[in-house]
């Protein structure tokens, strides 16, 4: 419980500034809520031993308590990027409740992340969806930002039926809702309700993660939410996403894994391919990462798919990864916002003679997202096709790579943009970036470069992946 | 810290240095100290080898070092080298020297063109001391990439599309390859990554080799411009730069050959001996098909690449006779073409820097207006068609005397096929010789242009030397590489 009660702790010292603080606490508050987040991401970096509260409904486990840090690394990238964004004139005034949002969200994710029941798991799911639309429709003169927002409440709204009725599918075959009462009771039998209660869980979790075919709302959610937002989206929603459904799929049918192993087989191929095939003609960079990360969650089903503890180490190392490297393309893509308003491929053109850095840091989130080695995107893509393959799924992972051939295509289409274009009257003008902004792209570039050289990251992964979940 | 690293380290350092250089004059600097090092390395490697044989070592790799890197999958950083890979690095640090030489006036952004071409270079040494399968494939994408930017900012002509259409096709390739790798990790039944291990102790089954070796082999043939998968070697080639030519075609396409002879064939001999044939038809197609189209371009550079592709399928070709004379061959055919095709496009691009053409019906009677570029090229010719006393001959001698071994009739009359190549080969050498630097002057213009500076000196006559010198002393040569490829063909042979 430590990580949940000091988040709750630095929620409610942020809120109490906001509701109570004078004009001067407000002022510091963005950079308060930086230095809070980053106490408590510290104070709960080192993982738990296995525990359980609450009569087994919260339990929590080594490399849960690790998936928790790694969001936790992200949302302070996300703080980080946020804070000159956060002094906008439509934000300023509502920069408290940006805050508090996001850390509810996050709560929820912590308690999907560590449920023992299903009751806690519904209530994290609800708590990490239902406070996002409202986050993502923060700009309140922004109307498309609100479009955005009811887009999200709807999807969120109908997925989380959707995974209701296969709830109550599931209390119907097994009587109960803890996980280890459920995985006892369904164990030998493969009946048609279970086989529906499968189907409907991995839709409303499908929804959550943008898979293919329910990813529809992803591209204009992405693009009509503020990027500071979509970023938190993209990378530690899915990503919390991604390892509350490993939870459920290991701990509740890991009897017979071969009923879910089929659906998401088709699940992966779907997501991958289509992801990738609307990727290539997005212009808008927003929409375009908005697909690229529909196809890079289908890599991450990849680490479910195995069934195996090493598929759960590559799930969460790659996570980790696509943290660093997507964070660091969506902070180059919103300082260029917030400094010269340009959100399309084509304003690109020649980016490298006026802004070498940001160039060289969004050449190296793309390498690392393509999975171009020596960057960390190398390691986290072997390392979940060899979990993949260790279990037996060739053809799947041949897909895959063969699927990694278009992305690496798009991906140097931004490249080509910044570095061999030339042919724009309008480049984008040199600027300086905030310092805040600056942190974190530092940050996301030490995580491209080194995480995959140094090996000890993976490794003590691997190490909590044996204590169990 | 084993010697061997310093192949890798170097490169990084250099890369360092021209981070923090200022200027052209350091920016050379920088490149040629680092340049020179490696040569120096890559000779003391090689004197050091030949002691360490000389003494009775008999291990099949040298110098060898490991060291865990990833231990959840056993993953080493692993070095070592026999007398192949030892061939592989002094060709590979000649070309990068000859190539720093003939990029001294390389514009716009040296600084940053010589950063890539640095990492191409960590790629490709990393490739070659390597002998962990992970390692050795994360070397071999890193030494892709560059060639992306390399040839998409300072290349010539439709340099995007050729620069797009290179990198999907070798990544392509390499998405084969990475099943390839994985498979034969999974089957071995070893838990290790270790090449010699696996070749040694691996026991992979007969059904998964089926679906291993083509994988692995085409996923290297790629990069070796296996026909079908040839096509992005005319485009890419043609429009590089000149040192990115000189490497790509000099050294990159060698890592395809020199994978499918040390991960293909070494690890999965049995497979080999049963499905050579399909490959041996492919390349045989190559080295055909790849010589008749150089005699129809008019492009220089498209000559010379579609000359390269008819030499690289020669170097497949020969590997794939499986025995000991003609692997021999091939390596040496890699030495070979590795040279003479970096002194073609470093002469080319010599010569376009001053023509600003490359079509051969533009220019006539450069003999006259530029001496020394003219000879060299005649030089590198006579290397290519076959004339004994200079590289090719030697190589190509040694291939079909190898293929011929075959008694069958399939081997026969592939080989027959294959050796009409030399004849063709002297159709379009002699063509471009002809008519580019004999007869009369094209174009009034060229009659004020310059000979080659002392940089391009240096570079041109680095590579003649070595060209003159495998022709005329093959023996000290194809001794280390011979002992190099004997591991294997005993592999082969017990497969059988």
């Amino acid at each position: 419980m430590r990580s949940e009660i000091s988040l709750l702790i630095v929620f409610l010292l942020i809120f109490f500034a906001d509701t109570f603080g004078g004009k001067k606490t407000l002022k510091g508050l963005s950079i308060t809520a930086c230095v809070l987040f980053a106490l408590h991401t510290i104070w709960n970096i080192i993982p738990v031993e296995t525990t359980s509260a609450f009569g087994g409904m919260y339990q929590t486990s080594p490399m849960a308590s690790m998936v928790k840090t790694v969001l936790n690394i992200g949302t302070f990238i996300v703080l980080l990027q946020s804070v000159s964004w956060s002094e906008n004139p439509d934000v300023k005034v509502r920069r408290g409740e940006f805050y508090e949002l996001l850390l509810i969200t996050l709560f929820g994710m912590y308690l999907m992340v560590s449920a023992g029941h299903f009751l806690l798991f519904f209530i994290g799911l609800e708590t990490a969806s239902l406070p996002m639309a409202a986050l993502i429709a923060i700009t309140k003169k922004d109307s498309e930002s609100y479009e955005a927002g009811a887009k999200y409440l709807f999807t969120a709204v109908f997925s989380s039926a959707l995974f209701l009725l296969g709830l109550s599918f599931l209390y119907g075959v097994s009587g109960s809702l803890y996980f280890g009462d459920i995985a006892v009771a369904i164990s030998a039998n493969r009946t048609p309700l279970l086989i529906a209660t499968i189907v409907f869980v991995l839709a409303g979790m499908g929804f959550k993660l943008s898979l293919v075919p329910f990813h529809l709302w992803t591209a204009d959610v992405y693009e009509g939410a503020p990027t500071q937002v979509t970023s938190y989206l993209s990378v530690i929603s899915k990503g919390a996403a991604a390892f509350a459904l490993l939870l459920v799929l290991y701990k509740v049918f890991f009897l017979d894994p071969a009923i879910w192993q089929g659906i998401l087989w088709a699940l992966i191929v779907l997501t991958i391919t289509i992801g990738n095939l609307f990727a290539i003609r997005q212009k808008n960079l927003k929409r375009f990462l908005a697909f690229s990360s529909i196809s890079q969650a289908g890599y991450i089903m990849l680490g479910i798919i195995s069934g195996s503890a090493q598929g759960m180490t590559a799930l969460v190392y790659y996570v980790l990864v696509y943290i660093f490297s997507n964070l660091a393309a969506f902070g180059v893509i919103s300082s260029i916002e917030r400094n010269s308003g340009k959100l399309s491929m084509d304003d690109y053109n020649g980016l490298y003679k006026t802004n070498p850095k940001l160039s060289v840091i969004m050449m190296l989130a793309m390498f690392s997202l393509a999975g171009i080695p020596p960057f960390a995107g190398f390691f986290s893509k072997f390392f979940i096709f060899a979990s993949a393959i260790h279990s037996g799924f060739y053809i799947l992972v041949l897909i895959a790579l063969l699927n990694t051939i278009i992305s690496l295509y798009y991906y140097l289409l931004v490249v080509k943009a910044m570095f061999i274009n030339t042919e724009n009257e309008c480049v984008i003008p040199a600027f300086r970036s905030d310092n805040a902004s600056r942190v974190s792209l530092v940050v996301c570039v030490a995580g491209i470069v080194l995480l995959g050289i140094a090996s000890c990251v993976y490794g003590y992964f691997a190490d909590l992946s044996m204590l169990g979940i | 810290m084993n010697f061997l690293s310093l192949f890798v380290l170097i490169p990084l350092l250099m890369m360092l240095g021209l981070w923090i250089s200022r200027d052209m004059k350091q920016i050379r600097t920088v490149a040629v100290i680092g340049s020179t090092l490696l040569l120096a390395l890559s000779v003391y490697t090689l004197v050091e080898f030949l002691a360490e044989r000389a003494a009775g070592n008999t291990a099949t790799m040298l110098f060898t070092d490991s060291r865990m890197w990833y231990a959840p999958l056993n993953i080493h950083y692993a070095v070592g080298v026999d007398g192949v890979s030892v061939a592989m690095l002094l060709l590979s640090s000649i070309i990068v020297f000859a190539g720093v030489f003939a990029s001294w006036k390389i514009n716009p952004l040296p600084k940053e063109f010589f950063l890539w071409f640095m990492l191409l270079s960590t790629g490709v040494f990393g490739f070659f001391i390597s002998v962990d399968l992970f390692t050795m494939f994360m070397f071999y994408e890193v030494a892709l990439i560059p060639m992306y930017l390399l040839i998409g900012v300072w290349g010539s002509g439709r340099k995007n599309y050729s620069a797009m259409k290179l990198t999907l096709m070798l990544m392509g390739g390499s998405a084969l390859l990475m099943i390839g790798i994985l498979g034969i990790y999974y089957q071995s039944g070893l838990h290790s990554m270790n090449v010699v291990e696996i070749a040694e102790h691996g026991n992979i089954p007969m059904n998964w080799q089926y679906f291993l070796f083509p994988m692995t082999f085409v996923g290297f043939g790629v990069l070796g411009a296996m026909f079908p998968f040839h096509t992005w070697s005319p485009d890419g080639h043609a429009s590089a730069p000149t040192a990115v030519s000189m490497l790509h075609a000099g050294v990159l396409m060698k890592l395809g050959g020199y994978g499918c002879f040390r991960v293909a064939i070494y690890l999965m001999p049995q497979a080999a001996n049963e499905l050579a044939w399909i490959f041996l038809i492919l390349t045989g197609i190559s080295v055909v098909y790849g010589a008749f189209s150089a005699c129809v371009q008019t492009d220089l550079k498209y000559i010379n690449a579609y000359s390269s592709v008819s030499h690289c399928g020669l170097v497949l070709f020969a590997i794939l006779m499986l025995n000991t004379t003609a692997m021999t061959g091939a390596v040496m055919q890699m030495l070979s073409h590795g040279l003479m095709t970096a002194l073609f496009f470093a002469l080319i691009g010599m010569i376009y820097g001053r023509t600003h053409t490359r079509d051969i019906r533009e220019m006539g009677g450069l003999m006259q207006i530029m001496p020394f570029l003219s000879v060299g090229y005649v030089i590198a010719g006579l290397a290519s068609l076959g004339l004994p006393g200079l590289s090719g001959f030697v190589a190509e001698m040694t291939i079909f005397v190898g293929s011929f071994e075959h008694t069958d009739t399939f081997h026969r009359v592939l080989t027959i096929v294959a050796c009409t190549s030399i004849v063709i080969t002297a159709v379009y050498i002699l063509r471009v010789v002809g008519k580019l630097l004999y007869g009369a002057v094209q174009n009034e213009h060229h009659r004020e242009l310059k000979d080659a500076e002392w940089w391009e000196r240096l570079s041109v006559i680095t590579l003649i030397v070595c060209v003159v010198a495998i022709g005329s002393f093959p023996h000290w040569i194809s001794d280390l590489i011979r002992e190099g490829v004997e591991p294997i063909t005993n592999l082969l042979s017990q497969a059988l």
